[in-house]
């Protein structure tokens, strides 16, 4: 038994469909995890792209250092790290939290770069012409280059965000009770992992599709007519 | 226990991880070939197989599919009387190789698809059979196109190998779980750990850049 | 030159969608015979040597080359059916293309670009395919350039290694697609040099599909101005080229003359 489910072992079928509110139940972690650890991604991704391309060498450089130390460690490891370093500096979190905030930090170094591409895709002749037109900075920022740069951020955001959902597993090692970890709990109570297993496997195609089918809808829904994407 | 005390068993782990990384990637790369031009094939058994492969392995998560070889595919192979029992060190080559392999496989796949229609008409013109045309001219060309993106899943692949050391592989991240629960002291053991990871990361990005300048070095801008 | 058509097309029909660039097409080059062909761009000139080459197919009519069916193969009961690749192989072998981008191998060098084919295609030795491929490199005047790859070569350069990739296959036809038009003009006279050359020395059939007047009048045994997926008009190049009988062709030579 567990969540208050039981499971009934008497053909792999009655066995699957009677694991199903279990792992559902572990999805929905599964799903919370990715979307907090993509928020935390958007935001601190965000923050690396503006110290990145700071004026100033002693801000750029630093933070290109940190990014791409970010970028080259495991995922697992610097969950290790923050989960039981960070209580010895005094800074206690569940384990949920720290998990989503391991992803968030991990892909921030890749949605850096995103941002980065996004607006460097705008190129200075643009700003060059709002100069000319004498648009203020700020309406040249909100008018001129976020509608260009959000068309070509959009998509490779999502990818990321299907990236981490495939990532939150690692957080079982931290003892959160995602979908899989959920999985691996019901087969190590039953001795069958190939039902629980498999079935993880099936509910992850399930969610890639339709995450990846959001993402395409929403990109074609952006507004880019005339923005030359390549 | 001093700090330096960690660096044997760390270097013990590091090996591990070394190895496990060329094996998967080199495999990895082959599974990324063979499935890139599967897809692309006329053949439509070849395709579908290939397209199937690429899309479950790209679809779920590199952990479910470690697990799934590791503790589930022992339960199915004796469901049909096979020992499928696999060691460690062989589920986590396999998964990290299958997994890589699926990303790869896109990345050959445009890769040969970026190759100018004008090549295969000099081909075609030259009568070349369809298949000395993929080897002789679409792939050698198509290869330095695909070495930054497989220098990314390298590294990838280098840091998805700490995940082995949860089927009790004993990998760098193994080793280093090992003695924290010996020694307790978190912030030292994992600081290492990660600087031992970039520092392969940064050798690993080296070696695949040179590679790259080897493999395209008939395309040195024209001076 | 001998009288036998060795390329013969019979009322061929090409269409891309709805527009139709060969229109019921009648045209025969003579065995060892230069023919020219000059029109408006868009008017089929070079679909004409694509079809021949194998890269376009055709829509109706029948192309013969050497006397045999290019786009069709007999089947086992006598009649014509469309032609398997098997079939476009053994055509192909009598055909070579230089083209207006040259299309060389961008990762050999230049001397495996000319060796590649007959080694692996009609199965030369490697010594035998670099000695043929040096003869033709001092043909071409680029001997001292084997070991290069073709991004170091001038576009003139580049194209000189194109024709001399073609004459290692040992083709009866040379088919020139617009052989000048990517170059710089100070390099044309190079490659036109080449292949003036090889239309004196050789009795290749020589098909050349060109904007340079000048060069085609020099060369050619006959020249076809295309018009509109058809020929307009034909002729020696003096003919055609000082008193044409058609308006069309009239305008159009005043045109690029002027």
């Amino acid at each position: 038994m567990l969540f208050g489910y039981e499971w009934d072992l008497s053909s792999p079928l009655a066995f699957a469909i009677s694991i199903l509110p279990i792992l559902l139940t572990g999805m929905l972690v599964t799903i919370q995890a990715t979307v907090l650890g993509f928020l935390v991604a958007l935001v601190l991704g965000l923050v690396w792209a503006v110290l990145k391309g700071a004026p100033s060498r002693f801000i750029a450089w630093p933070a290109k250092v940190v990014t791409e130390f970010i970028r080259d460690t495991p995922l697992l490891v610097q969950l290790f790290f923050l989960y039981y370093v960070l209580p010895e500096y005094g800074i206690v979190l569940p384990a949920f939290m720290t998990g989503a905030l391991a992803l968030g930090i991990q892909y921030s170094a890749y949605t850096s770069e995103v941002y980065r591409a996004g607006l460097e895709a705008v190129g200075s002749d643009q700003r060059e012409a709002a100069r000319a037109l004498n648009l203020s900075s700020a309406r040249t920022f909100t008018h001129i280059i976020v509608p260009q740069a959000v068309p070509r951020i959009v998509p490779a955001m999502g990818n990321y965000l299907v990236s981490i959902m495939k990532d939150v597993p690692v957080l079982s090692v931290v003892t959160v009770l995602e979908m899989l970890n959920v999985a691996k709990i019901v087969g190590d109570r039953t001795f069958d992992y190939l039902v629980p297993l498999s079935m993880v496997g099936a509910l992850y195609l399930i969610m890639t599709l339709v995450a990846s089918t959001g993402v395409r809808l929403l990109d074609t829904w952006l507004p880019k007519q005339g923005i030359p994407l390549k | 226990m001093h700090w330096t005390e960690y660096l044997p068993p760390l270097m013990e782990g590091a090996w591990v991880t070394i190895q496990l990384t060329v094996y998967s990637t080199v495999l990895g790369a082959a599974l990324a070939f063979a499935a890139g031009i599967g897809k692309l094939s006329s053949n439509w058994l070849i395709k579908a197989v290939s397209v199937a492969y690429i899309e479950v392995f790209r679809g779920t998560s590199l952990l479910v599919q470690l697990f799934w070889l590791y503790f589930a595919l022992p339960i199915a192979g004796m469901a049909i009387g096979i020992d499928l029992r696999l060691p460690p060190v062989a589920a986590g080559v396999l998964a990290l190789s299958l997994n890589i392999g699926a990303y790869g496989a896109e990345v050959v796949r445009g890769a040969i698809q970026s190759v100018h229609q004008d090549q295969h008409e000099a081909a075609r013109a030259l009568n070349f059979t369809p298949r000395q045309t993929l080897w002789n001219i679409t792939i050698p060309q198509a290869i330095p196109e695909m070495m930054p993106s497989f220098g990314n899943l390298a590294v990838q692949n280098l840091k998805d190998t700490a995940l082995v050391s949860l089927i009790s592989l004993g990998d760098l991240a193994f080793r280093a779980e090992q003695i924290r629960n010996y020694t307790q002291d978190s912030t030292t053991i994992y600081s290492m750990l990660l600087v031992t990871y970039f520092g392969m990361a940064l050798v690993l990005t080296a070696i695949m850049r040179s590679l790259e300048a080897y493999v395209g070095r008939w395309r040195t801008a024209r001076s | 030159m001998t009288d036998d058509p060795i390329i013969k097309f019979d009322s061929v029909v090409k269409r891309f969608g709805d527009l139709t660039v060969l229109d019921e097409l009648n045209f025969e080059v003579k065995k060892g015979e230069k023919v020219s062909i000059i029109g408006p761009s868009g008017s089929g000139k070079s679909t004409v040597l694509r079809i021949l080459m194998t890269l376009e197919e055709i829509n109706g009519g029948m192309v013969t080359v050497g006397g045999e069916p290019l786009w069709h193969e007999k089947a086992a009961d006598g009649s014509l059916k469309p032609a398997s690749e098997a079939h476009l192989r053994k055509m192909r072998v009598q055909l070579g293309m230089v083209f207006q981008q040259f299309n060389l191998f961008p990762h050999m060098t230049v001397l495996r670009n000319i060796t590649e084919a007959p080694t692996k295609v009609l199965g030369l030795s490697k010594a035998e395919a670099k000695e043929r491929a040096e003869e033709l490199l001092e043909l071409v005047g680029l001997a001292d350039q084997a070991s290069k790859y073709p991004h170091q070569l001038s576009g003139g350069q580049q194209q000189r290694v194109g024709i001399a990739r073609a004459l290692a296959m040992r083709p009866n036809v040379l088919l020139f697609d617009e052989p000048t038009s990517a170059l710089d003009p100070e390099l044309v006279g190079e490659v036109l040099n080449v292949i003036g050359k090889l239309a004196e020395e050789h009795d290749l059939t020589m098909l050349l599909v060109t904007h340079e007047m000048r060069f085609a009048r020099e060369i050619s045994d006959r020249v076809c101005f295309f018009d509109q997926g058809r020929i307009r008009e034909e002729g020696a190049p003096e003919d055609l080229f000082t008193d044409p009988n058609e308006e069309r062709t009239r305008e159009f030579l005043k045109a690029v003359l002027d």
